[in-house]
């Protein structure tokens, strides 16, 4: 963090990473139809962007490439290149090698070169003559800068014959911004510089134009400078002024004929200048004193008042009439204008410029986090011991509890907002999954994705990455059929692959589906039954079949394709789904395509849960899956078959289960009248009941997790630790009902119909 | 004190090397991330000299440095451009925008340092 060189580069990986999605947008923005000139300009000026930093940083794969990727979009911008549909994929490509190409960068890797000359070669292929033709001047553009350094280094070669320099500036010179006094100053960098201006074609005052250019000058320079050193000096006005230069080493004599051609003119400024410098042997002793101010600034304003540009460079007020009276007016003149065009800058902010930003370091933030957490239990631990005291409810301390009760829970959803990340950049790299994932089986897929502001915790859209990748890759390779059949179908041969976000009772739930033939459900059977992962013949529901694929070594294809039979099965994907405190369920319908819809918490770190009692041990029970609570009674129990039961209630039935038996605190009582019963939901609708003994209170709990210490603990989430100190177990009651449903059969779907 | 500095690039990494590189030169650095951004910052500034980029958002280089012109303050203000392209019609294009000089990123600090005292001499140091 010390070195700024290694903050900065730091940052422009960050800052690629944002310009990649300005790009990607771009593109998608282009595909869709986009004519707008400004998204392909955006799309040029992520890739220049990216260049330009990344020649700052030595990155040489990086330029290269996003220099030729950004000709082609400059032929694009400037109208010479209209891509068509194949062209777009290969930018997408581009775009995906270039993101490929930044993080080899900042990972001190260097990417594999085949693979970056094939696209390369096809953009060249694409742009036609422009890409060649600039490349052979290109390299050279680059080469002088990280040079530049030792420019100076080679002593040169014959040091002791000084070079002649004549300077005769034009009128543009002085339009462009360029002062001669500074030129001068820098060319007397080189070495001992005698400086004589000449003054000859300065007309009278009243045929003086102010911004006219009457003056030239002659500079006897003593340098082991080379003469390119010299025009660089000069590089700027190149064009705009007479130069010449003579003598050096290589031209010792003319330069001792074009000096006496100067000397009567030195002998008439001498007169006008303190330097004292005429004849070239004098000029030479003069030169230690090399009075580059003197010649210039009395002269240039206050003999000849040069005019606003002279004027302006010099900040003293006190100058001649002229050079005073000119500023004068314009900053008067100036105010008014100014808020004009503030006020017209400042519109233009709000409408197009982004809110603005501060970028935190992630463990700032995260500390807050566990700081609010420790706020959270700590109140909680007041509440209690205020409660216990047997102060009345209406006291001053209970209200004040009361308020900060409130304000606890505004932090900490400020907190968590802090934390908070549109879905956006996970659904980039998703686009880019399709691709890759459709060019491999050969199938057209079009992604579409909705819900993309849609915000979750930082670390959730972190580890959702994997999961997600695979069940995108499962939706092109086995949820959409082949072209051929899904014309047969009679469905567009292009598939398509939807990716929605969205928050629904404080949850998130992000959907993958696809317009494929949905799930075969006669073929998972079979091969369930054939792996021995399910008895044969047992009676299930369709929903139990699909959720057969989530069993570990289920695979599907008939042949291991290049995307699939990577050891990751949706097994793998349901866990890490479960490890995030979320869940995934699939529907499918024959012909229409299948859905995977993952339900996650907006946090990782709290939760507002039902703090509940059974067989004497506290639990918590997320508030979101509660439905509804009621009283229990015995007539309302079915009985179904051993040790499972159903509840009866408002003409439908559902599972039954008793939390204290289900984790084994105690065995199943003589009867429930008088229970409790929680009404759970799932994300798919089905419910479940839970019976508890009582419910304590409804509060905010601090999730502790579990898993790093217990692994995954089925039905169970996390724990958590309560304002009496007491640690509780976090349910997970979705789980613990799934459980409870594999034990017991097929029951909760079958009997729903019954009423 | 240095020369005061006005840089306009839409690169925060640019930025980021700009203000350091003319920060280590003792400049007085002010920074902005696009030309209609770059005037306004400027309309409370009077620099010694102007570094701009010319790919920017919403106003570019071109635009900024006419802009600049127009301004009867800042008619000769020294203004660098800097660019990745250092073809001849672009610096032509700069040139006939008002610019004064360019720079080809990726700069050198020290020779953008020696380019700004070229353009606006040596400051008050």
């Amino acid at each position: 963090m010390s070195d700024p060189m290694a903050e900065i580069r730091a940052s422009f990986f960050i800052e690629c990473e944002e310009l990649l999605e300005a790009l990607q947008d771009g593109l998608a923005a282009m595909e869709g139809g986009d004519n707008d000139p400004e998204t392909i300009n955006v799309c040029f000026r992520a890739v220049h962007s990216m260049k330009g930093g990344a020649g700052a940083f030595g990155l040489e794969q990086l330029v290269r490439f996003a220099h030729r990727y950004e000709t082609v979009m400059d032929e694009v911008r400037s109208g010479r290149l209209v891509p068509n549909s194949d062209a777009m994929v290969l930018f997408f490509r581009a775009a995906d090698v270039l993101s490929d190409i930044v993080r080899a960068s900042r990972d001190g890797d260097t990417m594999d070169d085949a693979t970056i000359e094939a696209v390369l070669s096809e953009l060249e292929a694409l742009a036609g003559g422009a890409v060649a033709a600039e490349e052979e001047e290109e390299p050279a553009d680059f080469q002088p800068m990280t040079l530049s350094l030792d420019f100076r280094a080679p002593p040169s070669l014959g040091a002791d014959d000084p070079w002649t320099i004549r300077f005769e500036p034009m009128r543009e010179l002085f339009a462009s911004g360029n002062e001669p006094q500074h030129l001068l100053r820098a060319l007397a960098a080189l070495g001992k510089a005698d400086v004589r201006c000449e003054l000859d074609a300065v007309p009278l005052l009243d045929a003086l134009d102010p911004e006219g250019a009457y003056l030239s000058w002659t500079i006897v320079l003593e340098s082991p400078s080379s003469e390119d050193d010299i025009r660089e000096v000069f590089d700027f006005v190149d064009g705009i002024c007479t130069l010449t230069i003579s003598g050096g080493s290589g031209a010792a004599l003319p330069s001792l004929i074009d000096l006496p051609d100067t000397v009567p003119d030195d002998a008439e400024s001498d007169t006008s200048e303190s330097s004292g410098v005429g004849l070239p042997d004098r000029a030479v002793a003069g030169a230690p004193r090399i009075t580059l101010t003197e010649p210039e600034e009395p002269q240039a304003e206050a003999l000849l008042a040069e005019g606003p540009p002279m004027a302006e460079n010099a900040p003293k007020p006190e100058g001649t009439p002229q050079s005073t009276n000119a500023p004068e007016p314009t900053k008067a003149k100036a105010p008014p204008a100014k808020p004009a065009g503030a006020e017209m800058g400042a519109k233009a902010t709000a409408a197009s410029q982004p809110k603005p930003t501060v970028r935190v370091d992630l463990d700032r933030i995260d500390r807050l986090v566990n700081l609010v957490g420790e706020l959270v239990i700590n109140q909680a631990m007041l509440s209690q011991s205020v409660q216990e005291a047997n102060i009345p409810s209406n006291s001053p301390v209970s209200q004040g509890l009361e308020e900060f009760m409130q304000l606890t829970r505004d932090i900490q959803d400020s907190v968590m907002m802090i934390r908070a990340q549109p879905v956006k950049s996970l659904f980039q790299r998703m686009s880019r999954i399709v691709r890759e994932a459709s060019s491999a089986v050969n199938k057209r897929v079009r992604l579409v994705t909705d819900g993309e502001a849609t915000e979750v915790d930082k670390t959730v859209i972190e580890r959702l990455a994997d999961p997600l990748t695979h069940m995108i890759r499962n939706a092109v390779d086995h949820g959409l059929e082949s072209s051929d059949s899904r014309l047969a179908a009679g469905k567009s041969e292009e598939g398509l692959v939807t990716l929605t976000a969205a928050h629904r009772s404080g949850r998130v739930v992000i959907e993958v589906s696809d317009d494929g033939g949905g799930i075969n459900r006669e073929r998972v059977r079979q091969i369930a039954e054939s792996k021995g992962l399910i008895p044969e013949g047992l009676a299930m529901s369709d929903g139990e079949i699909d959720n057969l694929l989530f069993l570990p070594g289920f695979s599907t294809a008939k042949q291991l394709s290049d995307l699939s039979g990577r050891g990751v099965g949706m097994d793998v994907v349901r866990s890490s789904i479960q490890e995030l405190g979320g869940r995934i369920s699939i529907s499918s319908d024959p012909g229409k395509g299948t859905t995977f819809s993952i339900s996650l918490p907006l946090t990782l770190a709290v939760l507002d849960g039902m703090v509940v009692s059974a067989a004497g041990e506290t639990l918590v029970v997320p508030l979101g899956s509660i439905v509804e609570t009621l009283s229990l009674r015995d007539n309302e129990i079915r009985s179904i078959g051993p040790g499972a039961n159903v509840l009866h209630i408002r003409d439908s039935f559902v599972p039954l289960l008793d939390l204290a038996v289900a984790l084994g605190y105690r065995s199943a009582p003589e009867t429930y009248e008088g229970s409790v019963v929680l009404l759970i939901t799932q994300e798919d609708g089905t419910r479940a009941a839970l019976i508890v003994d009582t419910i304590e209170e409804q509060r905010q709990v601090v999730i502790k997790g579990l898993q790093d210490s217990y692994g995954h603990v089925p039905g169970i989430a996390a724990a958590t630790i309560l304002g009496d100190g007491q640690i509780a177990l976090i349910l997970d009651p979705v789980d613990l009902m799934s459980q409870f449903n594999t034990r017991t059969g097929a029951v909760n779907n079958t009997i729903e119909l019954a009423g | 004190m240095g020369l005061q500095i006005l840089a306009v690039d839409d690169s925060r990494t640019i930025r980021d090397m700009l203000k350091m590189a003319l920060g280590q030169a003792g400049f007085d650095t002010n920074l902005a991330e696009d030309g209609l951004h770059g005037l306004e910052v400027l309309s409370g500034l009077t620099p010694d000299a102007i570094i701009t980029d010319i790919n920017m958002p919403r106003m570019d280089g071109f635009g900024f440095i006419e802009a600049v012109r127009s301004q009867p303050k800042h008619r000769a203000t020294p203004i660098l451009v800097l660019t990745t392209e250092s073809a001849p019609e672009l610096k032509a294009r700069a040139r006939a925008a008002g610019a004064t000089g360019w720079i080809v990123k990726p700069f050198d600090p020290d020779k953008l340092v020696r380019a700004l005292n070229t353009v606006a001499g040596p400051g008050a140091a």
